[in-house]
């Protein structure tokens, strides 16, 4: 499994607002190395994120997103306690699974 | 048209809100990038370089099977909260004054076992060459962040490398007869659009200070003060110092002590 990634999930009213901070190269492909060679592409292709089980966001990311991503989103009908799952999938296959708490 | 333009540049004066931050220079700019810095806070990847170096603290490894979990910062085995404000300082043990980097080289190879080369490796990280030397400090200065810089140079050893690093600091050199005062002596000066904090005067030298080490997101990566120095030295075009130097030991000492009182609040984020 690929870093780890840090998630803050905060309950306001009815709104649960979730921050997840990923570790990820975003390599693009385009970029080119000291010797002149493209860099291989790296990137996080998709990304779900659930409560519980019911899936909250569904994401296809791409080479426009820049390295470590930072994702802020907000979601209603959550409650304190329920369980956030993010999963992301690379280009490569690599995946990651993190969870919290709602707080 | 004058007129217009003039209009324009005292509605922008009159819409920019208190900064959040003290800034180096009153520059409506410079007021809106503190603004922005503050909304990227939150999202801040030095996070995970805390993490990770929170892991590699309690981890056994090396030769010897053990974890950094007694290491002594300065205030007692295994004691990491408030230990970085009061690096670098004089150690009993080794006789002589460490900065963190030089303290954490030490645990490693007298805890773990590991040898120097060992303990040295990857000080400076590189996509997919990650560095647990930038983690280990992300999670060392994090524990310091809200706390006051209190560096002494109560010791004679202290009070020597201070005075050093002041030296050095002044000292003119290389192909461009470059000091460090060159650029950070002056009030209000900057690098294209790069402010440049004058180390002598006391809130730009703890702004500077407090801030370091900091996700760097032109390098993608958590960079160290000792990078920091490194780096400076190199735009210098002096000599490279070896890492773990006591000369970049000398001169944190000096930027430390002249940022005393000041709020640690790091790992920041920089560009």
């Amino acid at each position: 499994m690929a870093n780890p990634m840090r998630i803050r999930a905060n309950l306001t009213g009815e709104v649960v607002e979730v921050k997840v901070l990923m570790r990820h190269d975003m390599e693009t492909g385009q970029r080119k190395d000291a010797s002149g060679k493209a860099i291989p592409p790296h990137f996080i292709q998709t990304l779900v994120a659930k409560c519980n089980d019911k899936v909250v966001l569904d994401a296809q990311m791409g080479t426009s997103v820049s390295k470590d991503p930072f994702l802020s989103f907000k979601f209603k009908g959550g409650a304190k306690g329920d369980k956030i799952t993010i999963t992301w999938t690379d280009n490569k296959g690599d995946t990651r699974t993190d969870e919290a708490a709602i707080a | 048209m004058r007129r217009t333009v003039s209009c324009f540049f005292t509605a922008l004066a009159v819409g920019v809100a208190a900064p959040v931050f003290p800034v180096f220079a009153e520059n409506s700019a410079t007021d809106e990038i503190a603004k922005y810095r503050q909304l990227l806070a939150d999202g801040n990847p030095a996070e995970l370089w805390e993490m990770r170096g929170e892991e590699l603290w309690k981890t056994k490894t090396g030769p010897r099977n053990a974890s950094l979990e007694q290491c002594d910062l300065g205030k007692g085995p295994g004691v990491v909260k408030g230990a970085y404000v009061e690096l670098p300082r004089y150690f009993k043990d080794v006789n002589k004054v460490m900065d963190l980097e030089q303290r954490l080289m030490h645990c490693r190879m007298t805890l773990q076992g590991l040898t120097r080369e060992q303990a040295t490796k990857t000080p400076f990280g590189s996509a997919g060459n990650p560095s647990d030397i930038e983690a280990l400090v992300s999670y060392i200065t994090a524990e310091s962040k809200g706390m006051k810089m209190a560096v002494s140079t109560a010791h004679p050893q202290e009070k020597r490398a201070y005075e050093i690093g002041k030296k050095i600091f002044f000292h003119r050199g290389g192909a461009h007869d470059f000091a460090c005062a060159t650029c950070h002596s002056t009030d209000g000066q900057r690098i294209r659009l790069q402010e440049l904090p004058n180390i002598l005067n006391k809130t730009n030298a703890q702004q500077a200070y407090t801030t370091w080490p900091a996700y760097r997101v032109s390098q993608g990566e958590v960079r160290t003060m000792q990078h920091r120095l490194y780096d400076c030295f190199r735009q210098q075009r002096f000599p490279e110092p070896l890492y773990g130097s006591d000369v970049i030991t000398a001169v944190t000492m000096f930027l430390a002590k002249n940022a005393e009182g000041g709020v640690y609040n790091a790992p920041a984020l920089k560009r």
